[in-house]
């Protein structure tokens, strides 16, 4: 069942820190970030970080990285390639779930404010526990399943408009932003399998080489796993990637009545 | 070890056209299942005789049960049209963001022209006697 207020250890309390921007700057953003440090033992509280923006990069990543650097060392967050192609620092941003390297600051009016991953156990401050995550995306086994032997001189060939189907899912990155936005996932997620795991099963369910579509069907056939999606969009809307994982979804289920009243 | 925290989630997410849609969606849904059994209530009334039926219709005509018609009536016109929408999507089409952002719109317009037709028709067209 639904559980709509946080638990009480999760609620944030009022006693955010308040950074000042430095004398004498004039291009001032305010940031507010959701802090939690396990070692503290107090409820998580989000700090305040006033940024002079005309020493920092144009994205909210850079703005993160200037505040780790210059403000308080002590802010942890995950983030890699700097280019929306890792995945790393995936977060909520102004209300929307996305990468924080690929935000610009400028598309955000008013204070920026950055909470993790919504309805995700936080580690430290913007950095969620995935553990849960990988697990279902390994649960639709998402890898080659063929029951015919590889040509002996040569990979397995496609056909380019079969290429076509996978060429968009394939581009998932793994960064949660689309499962942590949904709210089946928030209310069901130990038993739903979310917009990310399942759109990676599509992938494998569409590919013309994989030999076991009727067993990844057979996987999802499940009131939970597949059928807690109600197409309430916040996935597509969300992914940074501009993948639809509300439409490969949609398609598994046409799939699934489609078998079984062939 | 202490339990990680849970993160917020409603509370900071933007409450954006996808989620608002949805939860009408089960709200006018319930609102119905509801009205159904008043509209079940008012048939076994009529059905018992004229002081039951009479009963009924002093409850149903009065300003609140004119106010609970009027919304069921709109309850009805979102859930007529959205449920178009998601039998459109379970048929697989619609489903790019610029679609589905078009939809949610033609349903809340749809949705306001139904209910005031209906609301027109009920309460002042006048019925002859």
């Amino acid at each position: 069942m639904a559980q709509l207020r946080l638990p009480e250890n999760s609620r944030i309390n009022r006693n955010g820190k308040v950074h000042k921007a430095p004398a004498g700057a004039t291009n001032v953003r305010t940031f507010k970030v959701y802090r939690y440090d396990p070692s503290a033992g107090d409820n998580p509280r989000v700090d305040t970080f006033e940024v002079d923006m005309d020493s920092c990069g144009p994205m909210v990543l850079d703005a993160l990285i200037k505040i780790k650097n210059e403000i308080d060392p002590s802010l942890t967050f995950r983030r890699s390639c700097r280019e929306g192609i890792c995945g790393s620092c995936a977060m909520n941003i102004d209300g929307t779930n996305t990468l924080a390297c690929t935000k610009s600051c400028g598309d955000v009016k008013g204070e920026v404010k950055i909470y993790p991953l919504p309805h995700m156990p936080v580690v430290k401050d913007l950095v969620p526990d995935l553990t849960q995550f990988y697990a279902q995306y390994a649960s639709v086994k998402p890898w080659l399943q063929s029951r015919t032997p590889a040509p002996p001189d040569r990979e397995r060939l496609q056909a380019p408009e079969e290429q076509e189907k996978i060429d968009r899912p394939s581009a998932c990155i793994l960064c949660a932003c689309c499962s942590t936005s949904c709210p089946s996932y928030w209310w069901n997620g130990d038993r739903y399998l979310g917009p990310a795991a399942l759109l990676a099963a599509y992938r494998w369910i569409i590919d013309s080489r994989d030999d076991a579509t009727g067993e990844r069907l057979d996987a999802l056939e499940d009131p939970f796993r597949l059928y807690r999606c109600h197409t309430i969009m916040n996935c597509t809307e969300a992914c940074p990637k501009d993948l639809n994982p509300a439409k490969a979804i949609a398609e598994i289920k046409l799939m699934m009545a489609e078998r079984e009243h062939a | 070890m202490r339990q990680r925290p849970l993160s917020p989630h409603l509370g900071v997410y933007k409450f954006a056209y996808t989620m608002a849609t949805s939860i009408a969606h089960r709200a006018s849904g319930i609102v119905l299942s509801v009205g159904l059994l008043a509209l079940a209530g008012w048939l076994i009334a009529a059905a018992s005789g004229p002081e039951s039926y009479a009963l009924a219709v002093a409850l149903l005509g009065g300003a609140f049960g004119q106010l609970l018609l009027a919304g069921w009536l709109v309850a009805f016109s979102y859930h007529l049209f959205n449920g178009l929408r998601h039998l459109n999507w379970d048929l697989g089409r619609g489903l790019e963001k610029s679609e589905a952002r078009r939809s949610a719109g033609l349903v809340v317009l749809a949705t306001l022209l139904l209910a005031t037709a209906f609301i027109y028709a009920a309460f002042f067209a006048g019925v002859p006697r």
